[in-house]
């Protein structure tokens, strides 16, 4: 069981309250991860990468265990404590004014 | 007997409203904000359905949220959101005249069918047009306007390159226009297939070639469905009317105090009366003299009155976006419109006195009404 933590606006959209928490299929990977959240809650699909080119949107950032891992390659595996639930994976929008 | 009533639909930078009321336009109930937080360009229902709803919802943080209700706003459910270009998009100029690429980042303005309440389409930033048929899950590129043969010389307006209005013409069903800045006025006579521009007679500054096609900074357009051959413009400067389609157009500012602005919208029953909102200039978005005052032309245009009654006549430093104004269908026709200021101001009496129904609100992006049975 995966555990995902999203910013506020994006847990309003789609209706979560708290944490999500995710079966992730074979590796654990932010690939992996990304494509079962978008399944789940389909209405987020294109807030957090771009629909078609799956680039992370500029002000959205990725981070675990205290590692930010927004340039880190979408196919390497996750932390371990990660894959294992100990730790969530972090969705981050920029803190930005406005 | 059963009164008529009214929705005001209200897109802010940080969230919707709906303001309701009966036919008297006395009392308001308000709802929202809805979609708190993110900025909501535009909200609009639709002709055949009153229930039906959209709303552009977007941030800078998550891009683009399509919401749609049916039951007139009081519950929403996102739909689609990929906008993809057809094929490959190409470039159009960017503000140092350089290529730049056709990305989507917004839309501005959706635009419901006459008839069919799952048809809408979409005027987005980079200038493009869709439309879904299937009430906003699945949109698709009329791309044969983002295709014209002038695409590669748009460039965007300080506000980015939007796409901002559109309008179906009522009597020919075919027909459709469509403005964008700093392109111009587009026309297509094909259901969107094939578009041409429309902009003989404007004149910009700026554009030393008096013919030019493209690179006008339309505003807006707004159109009398009894006369959908008339078209009246603001443009970044000027005030234009067209009598045949948009083929030409003649200035029709006249007395206006300046002709600079962003919106401009028609009586509902009078075809010759408009109202503008005159700001004073390119680089001070705020009325002249700081006196926020409505212009109201009752003969086509060339001779405006100015309407202050309710309105702030002193320190007053907003603007008024191009889709912030609207008006409804009673008798007498209500007149809307909303301010960067937070203020949406409604008159009951065709414009002749005006008083707030919100005042502090979020900056003001989009005002439109609905009439109810």
């Amino acid at each position: 069981m995966i555990r995902v933590v999203l910013p506020s606006h994006l847990r309003r959209l789609a209706s979560i309250d708290g944490e999500v928490k995710l079966e992730v299929a074979g590796a654990v990977t932010q690939r992996a991860v990304l494509d079962a959240l978008e399944a789940a809650y389909p209405m987020l699909r294109g807030t957090i990468r771009d629909q078609d080119t799956k680039r992370r949107r500029a002000f959205i950032r990725f981070f675990a265990c205290e590692e930010d891992l927004s340039h880190e390659d979408l196919d390497s595996p996750l932390p371990e404590r990660v894959a294992d639930g100990a730790e969530p994976y972090l969705i981050v929008g920029a803190m930005a004014g406005g | 007997m059963t009164m008529a009533g009214v929705r005001v639909l209200v897109g802010t930078r940080k969230g919707a409203f709906v303001f309701s009321s009966d036919g008297t336009r006395r009392s308001w109930e308000v709802s929202g904000p809805h979609f708190a937080g993110w900025e909501i360009y535009h909200l609009k229902g639709s002709p055949a359905d009153p229930n039906r709803l959209y709303a552009s919802q977007s941030s800078s943080w998550s891009g683009q949220v399509v919401q749609r209700s049916d039951d007139g706003g009081a519950s929403w459910r996102p739909v689609g959101n990929k906008f993809s270009y057809e094929g490959t998009p190409g470039t159009h100029q960017w503000y140092d005249g350089t290529p730049h690429p056709w990305e989507f980042a917004r839309v501005w303005h959706f635009e419901p069918s006459l008839d069919d309440p799952d048809t809408v389409y979409a005027g987005v930033e980079d200038a493009g047009l869709f439309r879904s048929t299937d009430g906003g899950e699945n949109w698709a590129e009329l791309a044969g306007l983002r295709d014209h043969e002038t695409g590669p010389q748009w460039q965007p307006g300080a506000g980015g390159m939007c796409l901002h209005t559109i309008l179906l013409d009522p009597a020919n069903r075919g027909r459709m226009f469509a403005a964008i800045s700093a392109a111009g006025a587009f026309r297509s006579d094909d259901a969107g297939q094939t578009w041409r521009p429309i902009n003989r007679g404007l004149h910009s500054e700026g554009i030393p070639d008096e013919d030019a096609e493209v690179g006008h900074c339309v505003h807006r357009i707004a159109m009398h469905p009894s006369r959908p051959s008339v078209l009246y413009m603001q443009k970044h400067w000027d005030v234009m009317r067209s009598d045949d389609a948009g083929e030409s157009w003649h200035e029709i500012s006249g007395n206006l105090p300046t002709d600079f602005g962003f919106p401009i919208d028609v009586h509902a029953h009078e075809p010759e009366t408009v109202y503008v909102v005159p700001i004073t200039s390119d680089s001070l978005h705020y009325p002249p003299d700081g006196q926020l005052r409505v212009y109201r032309s009752r003969t086509g245009g060339d001779e405006w009155e100015p309407l202050t009654k309710g309105l702030p006549q002193e320190h007053c430093y907003v603007n008024v976006y191009r889709d912030a104004m609207a008006v409804d269908q009673l008798d007498d026709c209500g007149v809307y419109f909303g301010t960067t200021g937070g203020q949406v101001y409604a008159s009951v009496d065709g414009g002749d006195s005006w008083s707030p129904i919100a005042r502090d609100l979020p900056a003001v992006l989009s005002v439109e009404v609905q009439t109810l049975p």
